[in-house]
């Protein structure tokens, strides 16, 4: 544990040595939201934006943007950049075993999720006057078993995919597939009923929901919660198989 | 030295790895003894690489039996690697990790660690202690991969092929070091295809080839049981040539007449040329031995030996039509 929180230290700091790859992750979606901004306002339409106002309702839909950049395009391409170059062997053959070194990166970036969900929230408060949440702890619950769910989606990705360029291209691809789907780009009424099905495929469909809910004062949405909550367990059993498959070559 | 068993600390019995197809380890045994340093050497694809690791716990063998500081790494791996030290073939550190962070983060992983501050001056990156990893040069990276396999003060350190990419200094450097690693009290098992490197360091080394042990020993039974002959060569007449090969132990000895050097000396009726007798054992003193006795004392009389590259490209021969395949092969299963 002590280890995990050292690494994860130094890791912050590596980070911040290189720190074009975190200010684009964290500057797209708050590109988006002022585009997005720029065309809705805030104005209030009954027949979309579960009937909020359009930053009302985008608020929540950037924080889960947010978690799904860095869990989809950051973590990946970092752990698998380790793999390629050996990073990750190094730690194997030490005492700092492999999980304890994907911990730190995880926990890495969750802080970072942190940070860039406080930053878009900040801009979208600054520009467009939204509502603030109804109920900050049921949106920091919801941001939490997000970020957690994204973060085990992403260190899966990070140890199937074969290269480092890889992770990048396939994280940047499911991240716009889920941003356009996901309830994060057009509202979601306005999107024919087979790209919605495929959007509720995608774990930020559901993220985006669990976390407006709480924003927007609908409540806990329990089932929401569960469906993220299972895509954190795929995840993880995944991931247990293919660390697994690994060690015993 | 009498044996006990406590003077093994590594034993491979029958150790055996495939990927795929390619049997990259097939039946390895070997024993390494405390305090000595031993050398798996081997064309690449050989098996080396994958036999070390192994041996770390950081593969599964198919089969055999691998006792390493009387543990199973395949079974109690946070033990094992607690007590070995590893420098890897193929690894890396973070690019923007510093020189001292690397350190302290590997020495706070282990109760008990080597005070890292001294290995930094051991192994000559004070000069390096702030730059970050991916500044450094091919043999500067080497040295402080070295230095952090030896943080957690090991029993048994694992070198692969750690003086690639060094130069001839840094490579001198690094062998006195590795002496140093040994007489501070761990046993070293130091994979190279340098044969120089494992001449001047080795106590005893493998040969592998094609996943097998071909020959094991101490550098000098290697040569006298698989070496090249040895050659005396000197300047003389028939008469010269006649009491070399009359010699225990030379098996030819052929005078060369157009290599002659003429002397004054030798007058008309002798022609000097190169002599050059080959044989096993000490036959170099009894040539030498045998010409005093007769009053002929040559100036530029000389003895090769056999080097360990000689005893090495004897028993691997030319590989290079397989060689190609099996990296490939290895390279594929590279986790």
């Amino acid at each position: 544990m002590r280890i995990l929180l050292r690494l994860a230290w130094l890791e912050a700091k590596l980070l911040l040595r290189e720190p074009i790859t975190v200010v684009f992750t964290l500057g797209l979606p708050v590109v988006m939201e002022l585009v997005m901004g720029g065309v809705f306002g805030n104005r209030a339409d009954p027949a979309y934006y579960r009937g909020v106002g359009a930053m009302d309702y985008y608020m929540g839909a950037y924080v889960g943007l947010v978690v799904a950049a860095l869990g989809l395009i950051t973590l990946p391409t970092h752990i698998a950049t380790y793999r390629e170059r050996g990073v990750l062997r190094r730690f194997d053959a030490s005492t700092i075993s492999r999980s304890t070194v994907i911990g730190a990166q995880t926990i890495v970036m969750i802080g970072l999720a942190a940070i860039g969900a406080v930053l878009v929230v900040a801009v979208g408060v600054v520009a467009y006057h939204p509502a603030t949440p109804a109920s900050w702890p049921l949106v920091f619950a919801g941001f939490v078993i997000a970020a957690v769910a994204f973060a085990m989606l992403g260190s899966l990705l990070g140890l199937v995919v074969p290269t480092a360029r890889a992770a990048q291209g396939v994280g940047i691809m499911l991240w716009f597939v889920m941003l356009i789907l996901g309830g994060a780009g057009p509202p979601p009424e306005a999107l024919p009923d087979a790209m919605n099905l495929v959007g509720s495929l995608t774990p930020l469909k559901h993220a985006v929901i669990l976390i407006q809910d709480g924003w927007l004062g609908f409540g806990w949405n329990g089932k929401e919660a569960l469906i993220v909550g299972g895509f954190f367990l795929v995840s993880l059993a995944l991931t247990a198989v293919v660390v697994r498959r690994r060690t015993a070559r | 030295m009498p044996m006990t068993p406590n003077d093994v600390v590594l034993a491979v019995e029958d150790l055996r790895k495939t990927y795929g197809a390619t049997r990259a380890v097939d039946g390895v045994s070997f024993e390494v003894r405390r305090g000595e340093i031993f050398g798996i050497l081997g064309p690449n694809g050989a098996g080396k690489t994958t036999t070390v690791e192994c041996l770390q716990g950081l593969r599964r063998p198919d089969a055999g039996e691998i006792r390493i500081l009387g543990l199973d790494p395949a079974r109690d791996l946070a033990v094992v690697k607690r007590r070995i030290g590893s420098q890897l073939q193929e690894s890396a550190l973070p690019d923007r990790i510093k020189v001292w962070e690397a350190l302290d983060l590997f020495s706070a992983s282990v109760d008990g660690a080597a005070p890292w501050e001294s290995l930094i001056d051991d192994w000559g990156l004070r000069a390096k202690r702030n730059a970050q990893f991916g500044s450094l040069s091919g043999g500067q990276k080497q040295r402080l991969l070295v230095a952090l396999a030896l943080v957690n003060r090991p029993e048994v350190v694992f070198l692969d092929e750690m003086t690639t990419g060094m130069d001839p200094v840094a490579r001198r450097v690094a062998w006195s070091l590795i002496e140093r690693i040994r007489d501070d009290g761990a046993t070293v098992v130091l994979v190279t295809h340098f044969m120089d490197e494992a001449e001047r360091l080795c106590d005893r080394a493998a040969i592998i080839q094609a996943g097998k042990v071909v020959a094991i020993g101490t550098p000098d039974e290697l040569r006298s049981t698989h070496g090249d002959t040895v050659t005396v060569t000197f300047n003389g007449d028939e008469k010269d040539r006649a009491l070399a090969a009359k010699v225990q132990g030379v098996e030819s000895a052929t005078i060369d007449e157009t290599a002659a050097v003429v002397s004054p000396s030798a007058g008309a009726a002798s022609t000097e040329g190169g002599i050059e007798a080959r044989g096993r054992g000490p036959i170099g003193v009894r040539i030498a031995a045998s010409l005093a006795k007769a009053g002929r004392e040559p100036a530029d009389y000389a003895v090769t030996r056999p080097t360990l590259e000689d005893v090495y490209l004897a028993i691997t021969g030319d590989v290079d039509a397989d060689e190609d395949t099996d990296r490939h092969a290895a390279k594929g299963a590279t986790p």
